[in-house]
């Protein structure tokens, strides 16, 4: 009798233990697994989309690459996992993906009750409205009783409802659960207005049946500044996170580039150059990384300005203005902490 | 125990052998789950997610295209469960009904003797049961209801009711205060009818008379009530929708999601039960039909007397798993945008909070709540309707 009822126990106990689980540290995991996780968007073009090939492109997908390019020294190490809306901050507090780089809006909730931690902004953006041409509406204050259509989850619904309110005006939402069919529903007449992000609203309009029918009006109705997010409690993987964008923000500053870093690191004096290069100073013993962590970056990946107009800027079809996103230098609010 | 000759010890006995067992099996199941309880919290605490049910009486602050209790952006993220919930039950209930209506009259058509009725009637469930139902939601939705006309060319009826690929709007009625003189006149004439019907049917019983109880009940529910109206002076107006800005404004709007939902998920069931009926029908033994006419009994009396009821016992349990897959299946909407309880609870209000343990627990236990009740409901009625041995 003894033994069956040990044996039974000791089987509960056993399975209890497995269950409880051991959180180890997010960069050892993905140095030993050799690939990085990162969650992306199922295709927002200019941001994260994958071609017929499979192979993903954006300036999320680019900071993914950074991302890998510092930890691993190989871009290409990369598991891209799509997420919609709703399912990006479970599948990051799981530990299904080591990074979150899906246009994420930066708030205080988010911040504070989800477990998680914004580790910057890759991309500033505020909430827009596109409309048909043929509905002749040149500004967001008549769009009285439209009908919207946007997708579910996001900060733009509460923006949405936000402005509405203020306005005095009212309106009908419209809840898709992606990109791909908020945007067939506007295009079919469905909704009067499609609400997204300003760059959203570019890509999705690159999508419909007739873009050139489709404008997109002069209000910005909020701020969207949209980061990389990491669990919280991990503060090596954050600083990690945090520094891959900051690197290539600070490169673009010291006017390294893809094409020219090589040549930099052989003969560049300046020393700002070779301490981001990892010639000089700290380097990547305070981050754990190996030393020529941000020369990978960008000679893998690119400095923020050549990701910017590759992605989204005149190197794409989106054309979106450096606007907010242009170097605090050149009148924009992009602006890394030194490297030193 | 009363055997103490044997002196048997407690462990072989059987029946405490049993209980140990049961007992030591539940006594491991709770701790396991407490167990798992209590380490999800632990866990959850020390990575900084907030738990607990508190966020129910926040504001919500987004707005829900279809309500059928008044919301707006300032009511609470708990209010949003209740209009999810609602909207969840409203297409089910819907759907329910159309389907088995579609559905009965499919499976009797496909065993007409018409050669072009069965036919047809074969010839929609193998297509329509072979489809996935996702694809047949896009197909309604972002194929057939594309075809509508914008707003401004809607299609109209009398300027009463519009039809335009934002829905179908409808004149809505706008009850005056002495309304209620003609609703309670109606449901008393309701109750009045049923009493009539005991009575009748006690009354055939006793002495073979029969008794006119469709003329008396329409009279009863029907033109008393109109009497009644027009009594206390007509108390009913109509809000007739109109054309303002984009979009129709007043009376009563159907989403087009909703159409295209209810559409797809009617369609899509009642194939399994006109399968089911088809199936039932073709359990009873033919000798009951041939005795039932052999006794003088009409062609109707006796599919309604003979046929019909002893179908019912084969039909109804493969029923209720249709309507069960069909409240299930509802939560497909999510796709199309219609604000069922999994696209606004289990969605937008799970991303605005984040606490996805307590909102997916919330939306289980309301999918196993509706179906425990309707697989309930259907038992009862299947235990009225089985085979009384005698």
């Amino acid at each position: 009798m003894k033994k069956i009822t040990w044996a039974l126990v000791a089987a509960v106990v056993t399975l209890v233990i497995s269950v409880g689980f051991a959180q180890a540290s997010t960069k050892e995991e993905v140095q030993k697994r050799g690939v990085f996780q990162c969650g992306v968007s199922t295709g927002l073009p200019g941001f994260s989309i994958a071609d017929e090939k499979g192979v993903w492109a954006g300036i999320d997908v680019d900071v993914c690459k950074a991302i890998a390019a510092a930890t691993l020294g190989d871009a290409t190490k990369i598991k891209f996992v799509p997420l919609n809306a709703k399912e990006r901050f479970t599948a990051l507090q799981s530990g299904e993906i080591d990074a979150l780089v899906r246009g994420t809006t930066w708030t205080l909730t988010r911040d504070s009750s989800l477990g998680l931690n914004f580790t910057g902004v890759n991309y500033y953006d505020g909430q827009g409205f596109m409309v048909s041409k043929k509905l002749g509406v040149k500004s967001a204050l008549e769009l009285d009783g439209a009908a919207v259509c946007i997708q579910s989850g996001t900060t733009s619904e509460l923006n949405l409802a936000d402005y509405f309110k203020e306005n005095k005006m009212t309106y009908k939402a419209v809840v898709f659960d992606t990109h791909d069919a908020t945007a067939a529903a506007f295009d079919n007449g469905r909704c009067d207005v499609l609400t997204s992000d300003q760059s959203q609203l570019y890509g999705l309009r690159t999508h419909l049946s007739k873009p050139e029918e489709a404008i997109v009006l002069p209000e910005v109705i909020s701020k969207e500044p949209l980061g990389p997010v990491v669990r919280q409690g991990d503060d090596a993987w954050f600083n990690i996170v945090k520094w891959s964008l900051n690197a290539m923000i600070e490169a673009e500053e010291l006017g390294v580039t893809k094409a020219n870093v090589d040549e930099m690191k052989a003969n560049s004096k300046s020393p700002a150059v070779r301490r981001l290069l990892g010639l000089e100073g700290i380097a990547g013993k305070g981050l754990g990384l190996n030393n020529d962590w941000a020369y990978q970056i960008i000679k893998q990946v690119g400095n923020y300005g050549e990701i910017f107009e590759r992605n989204v800027g005149t190197g794409s079809p989106l054309n979106i203005a450096r606007g907010l996103n242009a170097l605090w230098s050149k009148g924009g609010i992009m602006y890394a902490p030194p490297v030193r | 125990m009363s055997n103490s000759s044997q002196k048997q010890s407690w462990w072989n006995n059987a029946r405490y052998r049993s209980l140990f067992f049961q007992v030591l099996l539940v006594g491991m199941l709770v701790g396991f789950f407490w167990f798992i309880g209590s380490n999800t919290l632990a866990n959850l605490d020390k990575r900084g997610i907030s738990t607990g049910f508190g966020f129910l009486s926040l504001k919500a602050g987004f707005g829900i295209l279809q309500s059928l209790i008044p919301f707006s952006e300032a009511d609470s993220f708990g209010r949003t469960f209740l209009v999810g919930l609602l909207n969840t039950l409203l297409v089910s209930v819907l759907g329910i009904f159309f389907a088995t209506i579609i559905g009965f009259t499919i499976g009797v058509a496909r065993l007409s003797n018409n050669w072009l009725i069965s036919k047809l009637a074969g010839v929609y469930v193998e297509m329509f049961r072979n489809i996935p139902l996702l694809l047949q939601i896009f197909f309604w939705y972002f194929a057939v209801l594309r075809a509508l006309p914008s707003p401004k060319q809607s299609w109209k009826a009398a300027d009463l009711a519009f039809l335009n690929i934002r829905g179908m709007y409808l004149p809505r009625p706008v009850f005056g205060d002495s309304f209620s003189f003609v609703a309670w006149t109606f449901v008393l004439a309701i109750v009045a009818t049923l009493f009539i019907r005991r009575w009748a049917r006690k009354r055939q019983d006793d002495t073979g008379q029969q008794f006119n109880l469709w003329g008396t009940g329409i009279g009863l529910i029907v033109a008393l009530p109109l009497l009644v109206y027009f009594v206390v002076g007509s108390p009913l107006s109509w809000d007739i929708p109109k054309l303002q800005g984009f979009n129709f404004r007043g009376g009563v709007t159907v989403i087009p999601e909703l159409t295209a939902l209810l559409v797809a998920l009617s369609v899509y069931t009642a194939t399994f039960i006109a399968e089911a009926v088809r199936s039932g029908i073709l359990a009873v033994n033919s000798g009951q039909t041939e005795a039932a006419s052999a006794l003088g009994l009409h062609k109707n009396k006796v599919l309604k007397l003979v046929v019909i009821p002893q179908a019912m016992r084969v039909i109804i349990p493969q029923l209720t798993s249709q309507y069960l897959n069909l409240v299930k299946n509802s939560s497909l909407a999510t796709a199309i945008g219609y604000p069922d309880l999994v696209a606004v609870f289990a969605g937008t209000t799970l991303n605005q909070t984040g606490q996805a343990i307590e909102i997916i627990a919330m939306t289980m236990g309301v999918y196993l709540f509706i179906s425990l009740t309707i697989s309930g409901v259907m038992n009862w009625y299947n235990k009225k309707i089985m085979l009384v041995e005698r």
